[in-house]
């Protein structure tokens, strides 16, 4: 594993992981779908896992593997909370679309 | 660490009470409950430091203190709480002990040893909040704050954990001990320094400092008053407290160029703030404005970092005790309405005297009017930031603490020079009881400055 890491060099991870974060976050910028923007933010969040187990392998140390854990289980808990939160904009407004949220302003 | 885990339990333990039909209690006890982790856990830890299961967590001074802090303001919280919810009894446990598991997030937000422990209690807090700010669910406006909150909060934890990421590809570790070490040494590769540049810009969303506030206005707006008044205290002192323990950890040494983001962010944010909260009407959407300019006065404690400590625990607690008493009066003032214009507040200087007189309090202390400890809290900051050589973000704070007197007494003036609207309703016991103890509290400080500032000496 370290081999091929070894021969693939971890800046080409670093590169690859920053290019997929840049595409979740301009999803969650300029996708107008509720749903679509939801998985922008897991593809940012999924960007950052692949890193730290790529530089789990890099230090040859298991913490890292051991964070993707956590960052798993807690963004399965916020999308959780997300699409509960969506379904009740769409039982009162009949849309998912994120630019029609204009009621509050000042 | 025993904070943490009977703050837990005692979340577990409200859940229960509903369970087996003990709903009247669940109130009364969570709050005996949390001053007796207050009284028994927290001072036996604030006396003992020590770190626990592989410096997951470490329980310092600076902690413990911060989590007497968020305890007592979350009973205050949770005493308003019966006259909130009263028409969502059955509701009642899920809302308090969300409250209380929010607050377990706020306690490992501030005494994490580990940076698993920060991603952790910074997401339990985020999670809590995303729930209870669109809690009222038939309401199309509760429901907006809620998806907008949580779009932008989760794409702050999204950018925090990348920060957190390169910090680990730098350094090979989570232990906040081993990377302050580390950090002074010459030679890092140049990741360390962006990621810390990212888990710094996903906090000063999360204080909602100036360019990236924009949120905040909407979702304050929005939310229940009761999620309002958790948002405006709570979060933003755990948030402000955790952002600077984050500094102080990896950041000792400050560049020239960090510093003076920390002086743009900070002047940007406290100019913003009172600026736009001159042309507010509505009270919850200028009492966010207000927010966003005290975190631009909380950020100045940054640029002193190694010596402030008790002054941004002074000027948090002085804050956010004014938060609590101002917020009492405006969920009894704002009940029942479906706005909270300035309006409603007209003639309550003549139907409840006592509430109108705690509302000025608050907002004089917030506007730094001396007696109230907001006064103080400002005078110590400003000193110390003068004698470290920083002349111009302190007048720029000057100036803008003259500027803000004017929004607070606009709501003085309605309650003092208008006339009622409409008849009195009776006031809750509650509300009365925490809007003076707050304010109570907030004098006292004022008066005895050295019982707060000598816990971090």
């Amino acid at each position: 594993m370290n081999n091929i890491l070894n021969q693939i060099g971890i800046e080409n991870y670093i590169f690859l992981c920053v290019i997929l974060f840049c595409i979740g976050v301009f999803g969650v910028l300029y996708r107008r779908n509720a749903i679509i923007v939801f998985m922008s933010i897991e593809i940012m969040l999924n960007a950052v896992n692949l890193l730290f187990v790529a530089f789990s392998t890099y230090h040859q140390d298991a913490q890292g593997q051991i964070f993707v854990f956590f960052s798993m289980a807690v963004a399965a808990a916020e999308v959780a909370v997300g699409l509960a939160i969506l379904v009740s904009i769409f039982k009162n407004m009949n849309t998912i679309d994120v630019g029609k949220l204009k009621n509050l302003k000042g | 660490m025993n904070t943490l885990i009977a703050i837990t339990g005692l979340g577990v333990l409200c859940l229960l009470f509903e369970i087996l039909n003990f709903r009247k209690a669940i109130i009364p006890i969570t709050i005996i409950g949390l001053l007796a982790v207050l009284g028994f856990i927290t001072m036996s830890e604030y006396n003992t430091p020590m770190s626990y299961y592989n410096n997951m967590i470490v329980v310092t001074q600076f902690s413990s203190s911060f989590s007497a802090l968020f305890i007592i303001l979350t009973v205050f919280l949770i005493a308003l709480s019966h006259d909130f919810y009263e028409e969502h009894q059955t509701k009642i446990s899920d809302f308090i002990a969300i409250k209380i598991f929010m607050l377990a997030g706020g306690v490992a937000m501030v005494s994490f040893g580990n940076l698993a422990m920060f991603f952790l209690g910074i997401e339990i807090l985020s999670i809590s909040l995303y729930i209870l700010a669109a809690s009222d669910r038939l309401n199309i406006k509760s429901n907006e704050a809620g998806m907008k909150y949580f779009l932008m909060g989760s794409f702050a934890s999204g950018i925090i954990l990348f920060g957190i990421c390169l910090i680990y590809g730098a350094m090979g570790t989570f232990d906040i001990a081993e990377i302050t070490d580390w950090s002074q040494s010459a030679e890092l590769p140049s990741w360390f320094p962006i990621g810390v540049t990212l888990v710094t810009i996903g906090m000063l969303f999360k204080i909602a400092a100036v360019p990236f506030h924009f949120w905040a206005p909407d979702v304050y707006e929005g939310s229940p008053t009761m999620t309002t008044a958790t948002m405006s205290t709570l979060v933003k002192v755990i948030a402000i407290a955790t952002l600077f323990k984050i500094m102080t950890a990896m950041n000792a040494e400050l560049s020239d160029a960090f510093i003076n983001i920390i002086i743009v962010i900070s002047i940007a944010s406290m100019t913003v703030g009172n600026i736009m909260a001159l042309r507010q009407n509505n009270v919850k959407r200028m009492l966010a404005f207000s927010g966003i300019s005290h975190a631009g006065f909380m950020l100045m404690t940054l640029l002193t970092m190694s010596s402030s400590s008790a002054s941004l625990l002074y000027y948090a607690a002085a804050y956010s005790l004014a938060g609590i008493a101002a917020f009492a009066v405006i969920l009894y003032a704002c009940k029942n309405k479906n706005n909270e214009d300035i309006t409603n507040f007209n003639g309550l200087g003549k139907t409840s005297p006592i509430l109108a007189a705690t509302l000025t309090a608050a907002l004089l202390s917030m506007a730094g009017i001396p007696i109230f400890a907001g006064f103080f809290a400002k005078l110590f900051l400003f000193n110390q930031t003068i004698q470290a050589g920083y002349l111009i973000i302190v007048i720029a704070a000057v100036i803008n603490s003259i500027i803000s007197v004017g929004y607070y007494f606009k709501l003085i003036l309605a309650m003092y020079t208008k006339e009622p609207n409409e008849e009195v309703t009776k006031i809750p016991f509650v509300i009365h009881a925490v809007a003076l103890v707050s304010i109570v509290l907030n004098i006292a400080i004022g008066l005895f400055p050295s019982a707060v500032l000598d816990l971090l000496g």
